[in-house]
């Protein structure tokens, strides 16, 4: 049988995904690729609310985690059609090519 | 009629509101006998109240009326209430009247100018205003009547706007009038609030009247400062200046506005506040002073002007510095009386000087006129009766007010000989003047161009007939104020004594106040004194009449020698002792460099700086701020990420320490 793993690997694992997501959202070029950092980011987010939830035999944690997922698929929706446009416009999607709000 | 006091000046009203809607198409004819009947209507009315009046007892000729309630608050209300009581039916009678004929004459005068229909827009407009100044119930209902015929006034002076002269006339008369009026303004503000500082909230004649006591000493400053207010509209030292330039508006306004009727508003005004004058006697000294002085002065500057108009400005300048003198020495309806004749002949003298102008294409100048006395008949006459009624020849009615004037002067409590003499030197000057004017037009050899003197021609008989009127009215006028001592009534100045007189007064104030009338009151007539000094005006009117005649007609080198021996002298007094000069240099010049000055200091140093220096540290500091802007998304989220770091940093680290 498989014991339950205790909460402290669920926020190492949810630590280590942040930590990755936050830096490749920061580090890449690429939007879709800071795109998909920014769902890790989301996502291990959700893997702590669900291990405490887990922990603490409660319900609440879920429904955060249902909205978040709902906000991210949005977003995604939302953001990516931005760049579709913003593509056609410059012909690239690299973050540090769309500065017109420069100062 | 007593209820129905508004319809005075209800008529000309809808006569302005009727020709200002009827539009630009609508025909001269109908404009005509709407502007002219409107006025008549209420000269109707008006006559209707007067005879009303005189089947009254005398105590009982008070009528009042409120129609509206125009400001309330609390304990104080102001109506728009009239009030008709001896002196204003006069002023109702002498307005609608001789505004009537000046109407009338207007519509032949004016026959041929693009501006017609404008023209009896504000020749109404003004009979509308001048009629709720002289029956105002209130100081504030008086004072909107009173700034309104000072718009009027402008409008009309500026009426010829094209021209650059008249367009500055009007304005000078606007900016001078403006300071009398705030002067005026003043003194009611102190009226209104010395009398609630006393718990009498009001600004209602019959009220103050009753109140008057409650005034003290304060009613020395109010009375002058409303006097102030009457320099500025009647013309008087120091504010006369803006009189002169008022000629450059058509002529039937100088005679409706500038001589009969708008000018004379600041006597009637203190004739209206005699209650309040009487109680300050340094005042009425004042006014005496300042009124036989600038009879005198305007009288000497009459002397040397070519301009047939502004001769006739400056004599009625001095005759209203006559009326300010008999109201002055406490005989307001003398003053009264010799507004009402001075109404007639100079308002007919303004006429007689617009038929000349019709006669000779528009001249003014006197050096260019002469020898109209066979083509222009029925001017020539009117003209010289009214001549004979100023200078003050017996038989005319100048002769009768102002020699009662004269009489006052000397012998009532406040008179002084001093006053005698100077007013009677100057009613010799003022005859020489008006005979100057008379010769010079219409005697003599005609001075004129060929082709003017080939068109001279009489005036229409719409311009004809008013004169004609009003010539009746300045002999006649005068029989309804013959002095006891020469067998007439003084029928006026009966009709106005219960206008001037204590009886409504409570019982303190009647203490005080016949008190006051005891020292003030109007000279009772002793026959041998008075009679004396109708001879010795008479005599110097003759004199000043055969000296012009001497001077101007019989033998014109005379006076041309005498303008050579004194050149000094001449130049002073044709260029009216340079008192434009010196109002120019101090006043206008020196608002100008205050303007100046306020501009650089205030306005560029001070204003723009500091507006300039905000802007300027605002530009420098975003300037350096906007570099943080870059653009860049992952910047932002690295410095977002950051401060979360420092945040929580904080939060964990802070409980350990």
């Amino acid at each position: 049988m498989i014991t339950e793993l205790p909460m402290g690997f669920s926020l190492l694992l949810s630590g280590i995904l942040f930590t990755i997501g936050a830096i490749g959202a920061l580090m890449r070029r690429n939007v879709l690729v800071v795109f998909m950092c920014i769902e890790l980011m989301l996502n291990a987010v959700n893997l702590i609310f669900i291990a405490s939830d887990r922990l603490l035999s409660s319900l609440s944690g879920n429904i955060f985690v249902f909205f978040i997922m709902t906000v991210a698929a949005v977003e995604a929706a939302v953001g990516l059609a931005i760049f579709v446009l913003v593509f056609r416009l410059k012909g690239t999607v690299n973050a540090d090519e769309v500065n017109l709000l420069k100062g | 009629m007593r209820d129905f006091l508004w319809l005075i000046p209800l008529f000309p009203a809808l006569g302005f509101l009727l020709n200002s809607a009827v539009g630009k198409r609508a025909k001269k004819g109908f404009i005509s006998w709407v502007a002219c009947l409107s006025v008549f209507f209420s000269f109707v009315v008006s006559l209707i109240l007067f005879f009303e009046f005189l089947d009254l007892p005398p105590t009982a000729r008070l009528f009042e009326q409120n129609i509206y309630s125009w400001i309330s608050s609390g304990e104080f209300s102001v109506p728009i209430g009239f009030r008709i009581d001896p002196l204003s039916i006069i002023m109702c009678l002498v307005v609608t009247g001789v505004g009537f004929l000046i109407h009338v004459y207007s519509v032949g005068y004016m026959h041929d100018d693009p501006g017609y229909r404008r023209y009896f827009i504000y020749l109404n407009l003004f009979v509308f205003m001048m009629l709720l100044l002289v029956t105002a119930n209130n100081i504030l209902l008086m004072f909107v009547g009173w700034e309104g015929v000072g718009l009027c006034s402008y409008l009309l002076i500026g009426f010829w706007y094209e021209k650059d002269s008249a367009a500055n006339a009007g304005m000078k008369a606007f900016i001078v009038n403006r300071v009398g009026d705030f002067g005026f303004l003043l003194g009611i503000f102190l009226l209104f609030v010395t009398l609630g500082s006393r718990g009498v909230w009001t600004l209602h004649f019959a009220t103050i009247q009753q109140n008057a006591h409650l005034l003290g000493p304060v009613a020395g400053v109010i009375t002058l400062l409303f006097f102030v207010g009457a320099m500025g509209k009647s013309a008087q030292i120091p504010l006369y200046v803006w009189l002169p330039d008022a000629m450059e508006g058509p002529t039937p306004v100088s005679s409706l506005i500038h001589a009969a009727t708008m000018v004379t508003a600041g006597v009637y005004m203190i004739a209206r506040l005699n209650f309040l004058y009487i109680l300050a006697p340094e005042t009425m000294f004042f006014v005496a002073l300042i009124g036989v002085l600038t009879a005198f002065f305007a009288a000497s500057i009459g002397f040397a002007q070519y301009d047939i108009k502004k001769v006739l400005a400056y004599s009625t300048i001095s005759q209203l510095g006559f009326m300010f003198l008999a109201v002055g020495v406490g005989a307001f309806s003398a003053g009264i009386f010799h507004l009402m004749t001075h109404a007639f002949f100079k308002g007919l003298l303004f006429l007689g000087a617009g038929s000349v102008m019709h006669a000779m294409q528009g001249e003014l100048d006197l050096r260019k006129m002469g020898g109209l006395k066979e083509k222009t008949p029925i001017t020539y006459y009117t003209f010289f009766i009214a001549c004979l009624a100023i200078s003050g020849i017996p038989g005319f009615s100048g002769f009768f007010s102002k020699d009662e004037i004269l009489w006052q002067a000397m012998s009532s409590p406040k008179g002084h000989i001093l006053l005698w003499l100077l007013a009677t030197i100057t009613a010799c000057m003022t005859a020489y003047y008006m005979f100057r004017l008379f010769f010079s037009v219409f005697h003599g050899p005609c001075r004129a161009p060929a082709e003017v003197i080939h068109h001279i021609h009489e005036s229409p008989k719409i311009m004809t007939i008013p004169l004609m009127i009003l010539a009746f009215l300045s002999v006649a006028g005068g029989y309804v104020g013959v002095p006891a001592v020469l067998g007439g009534g003084n029928l006026v100045g009966e009709f106005l004594a219960p206008v001037f007189s204590l009886s409504p007064h409570k019982e303190v104030t009647w203490r005080l106040v016949s008190e006051a009338w005891a020292a003030t009151g109007e000279a009772s007539h002793e026959a041998g004194l008075e009679i004396t000094l109708m001879v010795v005006s008479v005599i110097m009117a003759l004199t000043g009449i055969f000296l012009s005649y001497l001077f101007h007609l019989k033998n014109p080198a005379l006076a041309e020698r005498f303008v050579e021996r004194n050149p000094r002298l001449y130049r002073l007094v044709h260029n009216k002792y340079y008192v434009d000069e010196i109002y120019h240099f101090v006043f206008v010049r020196g608002l100008f460099r205050l303007g100046d000055a306020a501009m650089g200091i205030v306005d560029n140093t001070l204003i723009e700086g500091t507006v300039n220096g905000t802007a300027k540290l605002l530009e420098g500091i975003g300037g350096r701020l906007r570099k943080i802007q870059t653009g860049y998304v992952q910047e932002y989220a690295f410095i977002l990420v950051l401060g979360a770091i420092v945040i929580v940093g904080y939060l964990i680290l802070y409980p350990l320490f």
